[in-house]
């Protein structure tokens, strides 16, 4: 398993890192959406409308600039992410439905749209396979010399340090904490409208996931398929939670669980171990994560309490 | 004229058969919440259940199936009350991981199982019984009194929850810890280990729904086969308004939503398959919507100690 995440230069680039975009992007929405206490759950969902989206402009960009073809195609794809969870917002803040059950739904009901784009309107033309042709090259990613890791990596660097600063130094970062931590404080204090804020929050975690599947179009795959998405939407969590939803500890932990995704299709191949075992790792990661800051909690309550004694 | 009958028939039929393990599942998950517990992880013991009931039906009969379903699904739910109620973690977050292992402990065990063959179509099912007379009753009696043993078992269940939650005095503790934890507590309900069991019994439900899953409507285990049935049965909860009988006739409506693709077929419309896959989901989403108002949730749901 070691071998087939850190065994080689190619290995970790092509394997481990480009494994870990989606999960670094995927996961720096969650931690904006979690950070604002929305819990979506959808992610795996705004991915593929992401990919959907790409894939259809991808198919149309031939002839135009790269960077031109490129950037529109990641819009479309951020647009059709937070557009995905339109829905949720909408029946959280109309009616009141918990986003956690509608976010999940909206996972099947993306995965059962991509069966249908790719046996339909998106199959590709000799009407064979279920998947689309292949994106226009004008659309595709330059990928780092000798590797498969393509530049989106770096993208996705760049959020984590942009999404840091915006956390840690900005109004809106403020506002996105509060809002999570205590909404009744927020709404309080009259200068937060927490709606508004959770509602823009969870946008944005959908910008982002639609994004990854919109990258993963663009430097990976090339085409859409079924199953183009190994659970990243679930990992991603993972990845969040062990990062304490903190942007820069999100790259450490999207590499950390990206090798062990590489690790897993190694073990897959060679020992015939399903790749499913990944998600026990990660069910126990997120579990250990959940029963710490429990711990924490109540021994920052004991000490303050002792404090104030 | 002919036609219609037996064309009716089936349509309930398949309803009632596809809502068996959603009514299960729900009516678990309703006393789970009832008690302040949301757990998302019942896909995850529905799935359990589902592969402890094939491996049990392959090694000695659909009965055992049965009781390791049962059991698999208690297992998980406790392992999620011992991180929830014992360690007061977040409910959400920590059934979403109840899920994920579930997905992977059931890959794996499948696979270590069966091999590469997977479980087949050979695996002993539970028959459909017919209720003596009943059954003979026009249109009506081969929908409602031919189903499986497990579907009477839900029929039953339903009443027998009602009884428990507001007839008696552990109900009446119960659904005060999921109203009010504070109070509850104050009035000497022990609420902790009240709801870890109310959880443990909506994991057994959810496992019972897995094996009805396998055992009396599709007939073989496949990975992640649930799809989603444990989270619809959440939502089906919500639209029954955490009462089990409005619950349970939620239920109906799914398993009748999800069984139109039957009806459709055999009216011979041709539409994509995939959008029979996104009906059941499109429709809970659109019910969320209109019912939210008119139902109250247990005051103390979810809610973080």
């Amino acid at each position: 398993m070691g071998r087939g995440a850190f065994g080689s230069w190619y290995v970790i680039s092509s394997a481990t890192l480009l494994r870990s975009v989606p999960l670094i992007i995927i996961g720096l929405g969650i931690a904006t959406a979690f950070r604002a206490g929305a819990l979506n759950i959808g992610a795996e969902g705004q991915f593929y409308a992401g990919a959907i989206a790409a894939t259809w402009l991808g198919l149309h960009v031939a002839g135009w600039p790269a960077p031109f073809a490129i950037g529109s195609v990641w819009l479309v794809a951020v647009v059709a992410g937070g557009a995905w969870v339109v829905v949720p917002v909408i029946l959280k803040l109309r009616f009141g439905v918990l986003e956690v059950i509608s976010t999940l739904l909206l996972n099947f009901i993306a995965s059962a749209l991509v069966s249908l784009m790719v046996t339909g309107p998106l199959q590709e033309a000799r009407r064979t396979y279920p998947q689309s042709d292949l994106i226009a090259t004008s659309a595709r990613l330059a990928v780092f010399p000798g590797t498969r890791l393509h530049l989106g990596f770096l993208v996705a660097l760049l959020l984590a340090v942009g999404l840091h600063v915006f956390f840690s130094r900005s109004i809106g970062g403020f506002h996105l904490l509060v809002t999570g931590i205590g909404p009744r404080a927020a709404e309080i204090s009259g200068r937060i409208d927490v709606r508004k804020t959770s509602a823009l929050a969870l946008l944005c975690s959908g910008g982002f996931a639609g994004l990854a599947g919109g990258m993963e179009i663009t430097g990976v795959s090339y085409a859409l398929f079924q199953n183009l998405s190994p659970g990243y939407g679930f990992t991603a969590i993972a990845v969040a939670l062990l990062a304490r939803l903190n942007p820069l500890a999100i790259v450490a932990t999207g590499i950390l669980f990206g090798a062990l995704e590489a690790g897993a299709a190694a073990m897959q191949r060679e020992a015939s171990v399903p790749t499913v075992v990944v998600n026990v790792v990660e069910a126990a990661i997120i579990v250990s994560v959940l029963v710490v800051e429990v711990a924490r909690r109540r021994i920052a309550a004991r000490v303050n309490a002792e404090e104030s004694e | 004229m002919s036609e219609a009958p037996p064309l009716l028939t089936a349509f309930l039929e398949a309803s009632i058969r596809v809502a068996t393990p959603l009514v299960l599942a729900a009516t678990g998950e309703t006393i789970a919440e009832r008690s302040g517990v949301i757990n998302l992880g019942i896909e995850g013991a529905m799935l359990a259940g589902a592969l402890a009931s094939a491996i049990g039906a392959t090694r000695s009969g659909p009965w055992v199936g049965v009781l390791l379903a049962i059991l698999a699904g208690m297992a998980l739910a406790a392992l999620f009350a011992a991180i929830v109620v014992g360690v007061g973690a977040d409910q959400i977050i920590a059934g979403t991981a109840m899920t994920l292992l579930a997905t992977g402990l059931t890959g794996v065990s499948y696979r270590q199982y069966y091999g590469t063959a997977g479980a087949g179509l050979s695996l002993p099912t539970l028959d459909p019984v017919e209720i003596p007379l009943l059954h003979r009753i026009p249109v009506l009696g081969p929908a409602l009194f031919n189903q499986s043993l497990l579907t009477y078992v839900a029929v039953l269940a339903v009443p027998v929850v009602w009884w428990a939650l507001f007839r008696t005095r552990w109900g009446l503790a119960l659904r005060a810890a999921g109203e009010w934890r504070e109070a509850a507590a104050a009035a000497g309900v022990r609420v902790g280990p009240i709801r870890a069991v109310a959880v443990i019994l909506g994991g057994g439900f959810a496992g019972l729904a897995g094996a009805s899953l396998v055992l009396a409507q599709v007939g073989t285990f496949a990975e992640q086969m649930t799809a989603g049935r444990g989270f619809i049965a959440i939502a089906i909860v919500v639209l029954g308004g955490w009462h089990p009988v409005r619950v349970a006739l939620a239920g109906l409506l799914f398993g009748g939503a999800m069984a139109l693709q039957f009806l459709f077929q055999a009216l011979g419309l041709q539409l994509p398959y995939q959008l029979f896959l996104m009906f059941p989901y499109v429709v809970t989403l659109f019910a969320l919507a209109g019912l939210v108002g008119s139902v109250r949730a247990p005051a103390g749901l979810a809610r973080q100690d």
